[in-house]
C-alpha cells in the first residue's frame, strides 16, 4: 500500500515503452523487488536443493528430533530426518501446487472472461448470470467433499483448486475485454482497415496482460493457502510426499516437545506469502491496474 | 428496495439447489458408503438398514423423498428459544445420521451449532473491532510511524494464515506462559485464543478496507464542510467519513463471514472445540450421508444469507446501486 505512494508519480520519459516504463517502476518498489528475489531463492533452493541433499531425507531413529545445530541448521523431526531439507522438499509440492493450479484458473479464467467480454450480449449476460450463482457457492466445503470422495489424489487436487479460483480472473478479464472493445483507438484500428485477428492480438490482448498478471500473482498465494489449509486437514498432499502444509500440520501436533517442528514450516510458508503479496502489490502499482484486488 | 430484496432472495434459490443437489448426487456416485468400514453384517441386518435409510427406493426417489423432508412445513419461531431444532420450528427435517445410530442429524446440529456459532460471532467481533481500530489510526495518521505499524500488522495478519498462527499462540500464552488452557471449550477465557486467531485475517482484511476507503472520504468537499463548521476531529471521523467510509467493509462481510465458517474447520481442530466443523470434516470421512448433507446445507444457507443481508446494507447505505 505504502510502496504506491513512492512507485507512482513519475512521469514515463519520451519514447519508452510500457513494459519498460512498468519496469522501471517496480524496480524503484524495494518491497516488491526483495519479495521476488526471495522467491527466487525460495524456488531454487527447493528446485535443485533436495538433489544435494539426498542422505538427509533417511530416517535416523537413533538420532529423534534434536534442535538446530551445526549439522541440522533447523533441527531433525523425530524420525531424525533434517528439518531443512523436508522444508525444500515440501516446498517442491506446495510451490507446484501453487503453479499448476494457478494456471488452470489462468487458463479457465481467462478463455471464459475473454469470450463473454468478445462475444457480448446474451451470450455474455447469460455467462456471468453462471458465475454470479457460482461465486455464491461454498466451494472451499465442495472442494473439502471432493478430495474425501474421489481420494487425495494430487491431480484432483490441482483441478479442484483451479476451478475454484478462476471465477474472479473471468470476471477481470470479461471487464478489460468490454472496457478495451469501446476505446477510440480500437476504433482508429477499425477505420484504419486493420483485421479483426489483428486487433484482437495487437491491441486488445496486450492491454488485458496488466490485470492478469497482476492477479495471476495475487492468485498464487491464494491457491498456496487452500493447499495448506486442505493439508492441514488431512486432506491434501498424503504421505510420503510433504508438503508445507503438512509439515504444519506435523509440527503443530508436536511443537509442545519440538518447538521447531512448527516454527521453522510456519516461518518459511508465512515469508513466501509475504513475497508474494508484496510482489503482487508492486506489480499492480507499476503495471497501474485498479480493480485487480477484491 | 422490496422489489430488490424480492429478487435477491428468489435468486438464492438456485443457488442452494444446486448445493443440495450436487451434494446429493456426488456422495451417491462414488465408490463407498457409510457402512463400507464397518464389519460385515449380516444380510438381515444389512436389509434392515437399507430399508431404513431407505436405500432401496430408486435414488431419483430418494432424492425428491428427501427434498420434501427440507421444504419447511410450519413457523413457530418461539420454539427456536429451546435450542436451534430447525424441525420444531420449521419442520425442516435432516433425517437420522448414520454413524449415530439413534440420533438425528437435526439433534446433532443443535447440540453442535451454537458452539460453532459463537465461535464464529466472536470472531467477527474480534475482526471488527481491530480491524475497522487499525484502519481509522492508520488513515488519520497517514504516513506517520502509527500508519506504517498498522498497515504491517495488517499485512501479517494476512500472511500468517490462521493454522500456523492458532499453533504459535499456543505455543507462546498456553504452554510457555500459561496464561490459557491449549484447548478445549469451557471457561469463557477458552474463547480468547480461538476466537483472537479465526478473527485476525480478516481484521486485517477490514482495516485495509478501512483505511483504503476514508482515505477516499476524508478528501471529499462534505468533509471539508464538516470541519469548516467547526466539528471536532472525532466527530469528523466518526459521524461524517466513517459511513462513507466504511461501505467496502460492509461489502466485504459476506465473503468475510463465509470465510469465518469455513476456518472454523480449522480452528476447532486445533484447539479441539466440539462444533459443527469438526463434525463437517469428520462425516464426511465417515459418508455419513445425511449429516454431510445436513450440515453442507446449514452451512451453505447461512452464507447465503449472510450475502443476502450485506447486500442489502449495501444498497442501503448506498442507493446508487440499485440501480446497477
Amino acid at each position: 500500500m505504502k510502496a504506491s505512494a513512492t512507485a507512482m508519480p513519475e512521469s514515463p520519459e519520451p519514447g519508452q515503452s510500457p513494459g519498460k516504463d512498468a519496469w522501471r517502476r517496480l524496480r524503484r518498489n524495494r518491497l516488491a523487488l526483495a519479495g521476488g528475489i526471495v522467491l527466487i531463492v525460495l524456488a531454487a533452493l527447493c528446485t535443485f536443493g533436495p538433489i544435494f541433499s539426498q542422505s538427509y531425507q533417511e530416517i535416523h531413529l537413533d538420532l529423534g528430533a534434536t534442535p538446530p545445530s551445526r549439522a541440522h541448521w533447523l533441527g531433525t523431526d523425530d524420525l531424525g530426518r533434517d528439518l531443512f531439507s523436508r522444508i525444500l522438499l515440501g516446498g517442491r509440492i506446495s510451490i507446484m501446487v501453487g503453479l499448476v493450479a494457478t494456471f488452470v484458473a489462468l487458463i479457465i479464467g481467462v478463455a471464459y472472461g475473454a469470450i463473454a467480454g468478445f462475444v457480448g450480449g446474451k451470450l455474455d449476460a447469460l455467462m456471468m448470470r453462471v458465475v454470479d450463482i457460482l461465486y455464491a457457492l461454498p466451494f472451499t466445503i465442495f472442494v473439502i467433499l471432493l478430495m474425501v470422495f474421489f481420494g487425495r489424489n494430487i491431480f484432483l487436487l490441482f483441478v479442484a483448486i483451479g476451478a475454484v479460483e478462476w471465477l474472479t480472473m473471468a470476471r477481470i478479464v470479461r471487464g478489460q475485454v468490454l472496457s478495451i472493445k469501446k476505446m477510440e483507438y480500437i476504433e482508429a484500428a477499425r477505420t484504419l482497415g486493420l483485421g479483426r485477428r489483428r486487433i484482437i492480438f495487437r491491441h486488445i490482448i496486450p492491454n488485458v496482460l496488466g490485470p492478469v498478471i497482476v492477479y495471476t500473482t495475487l492468485t498464487i498465494p491464494a491457491v498456496m493457502l487452500l493447499e495448506a489449509f486442505l493439508s492441514f486437514l488431512g486432506l491434501g498432499v498424503q504421505p510420503p510426499m510433504s508438503s508445507w502444509g503438512v509439515l504444519i500440520k506435523d509440527g503443530a501436533d508436536k511443537m509442545e516437545e519440538f518447538w521447531w517442528l512448527l516454527v521453522f514450516p510456519g516461518g518459511i510458508f508465512s515469508l513466501t506469502l509475504f513475497s508474494l503479496n508484496f510482489l503482487g502489490d508492486g506489480l499492480r502499482d507499476a503495471l497501474d491496474v485498479r480493480a485487480a484486488k477484491d | 428496495m422490496l422489489r430488490f430484496i424480492g429478487r435477491r432472495v428468489l435468486q438464492s434459490i438456485p443457488v442452494m439447489l444446486i448445493i443440495i443437489t450436487g451434494t446429493f448426487f456426488m456422495q451417491r456416485f462414488v465408490p463407498g458408503g457409510p457402512f463400507t468400514a464397518e464389519r460385515a453384517v449380516t444380510p438381515e441386518v444389512q436389509r434392515n438398514l437399507d430399508a431404513y435409510y431407505h436405500l432401496n427406493d430408486p435414488l431419483w426417489k430418494q432424492y425428491v423423498d428427501y427434498l420434501w423432508d427440507l421444504c419447511p412445513k410450519r413457523f413457530h419461531p418461539a420454539a427456536l428459544a429451546d435450542g436451534p431444532d430447525l424441525k420444531a420450528a420449521f419442520g425442516i427435517d435432516f433425517r437420522p445420521s448414520f454413524k449415530y445410530p439413534n440420533r438425528t442429524v437435526n439433534e446433532i446440529i443443535a447440540e453442535k451449532l451454537p458452539v460453532s456459532l459463537e465461535l464464529g460471532i466472536y470472531s467477527l467481533g474480534v475482526a471488527l473491532v481491530l480491524g475497522i481500530t487499525l484502519g481509522v489510526l492508520a488513515a488519520v495518521k497517514r504516513n506517520t510511524w502509527v500508519d506504517y505499524v498498522a498497515s504491517s500488522a495488517a499485512m501479517t495478519g494476512i500472511c500468517v494464515p490462521t493454522f500456523v498462527l492458532g499453533p504459535l499462540l499456543v505455543l507462546a500464552f498456553a504452554i510457555h506462559l500459561s496464561w490459557f488452557n491449549a484447548s478445549g471449550w469451557y471457561s469463557p477465557i477458552d474463547r480468547v485464543l480461538p476466537c483472537l486467531t479465526l478473527g485476525s485475517v480478516y481484521a486485517a482484511y477490514i482495516a485495509r478496507l478501512t483505511r483504503g476507503g476514508l482515505l477516499e472520504v476524508l478528501s471529499q468537499d462534505y468533509i471539508r464542510t464538516a470541519r469548516a463548521k467547526g466539528a471536532s476531529e472525532p466527530r469528523v471521523i466518526v459521524r461524517h467519513a466513517l459511513r462513507g467510509g466504511l461501505l467496502p467493509v460492509v461489502s466485504f462481510l459476506g465473503p468475510a463471514t463465509a470465510g469465518i465458517l469455513t476456518g472454523s474447520f480449522v480452528i476447532e481442530t486445533i484447539f479441539q472445540i466440539p462444533g459443527l466443523g469438526r463434525e463437517f470434516v469428520n462425516s464426511a470421512f465417515n459418508r455419513d450421508y445425511t449429516l454431510v448433507l445436513g450440515t453442507v446445507i446449514l452451512y451453505a444457507g447461512l452464507i447465503v444469507a449472510t450475502n443476502l443481508a450485506a447486500d442489502i446494507v449495501q444498497v442501503m447505505l448506498n442507493p446508487k446501486l440499485k440501480f446497477e
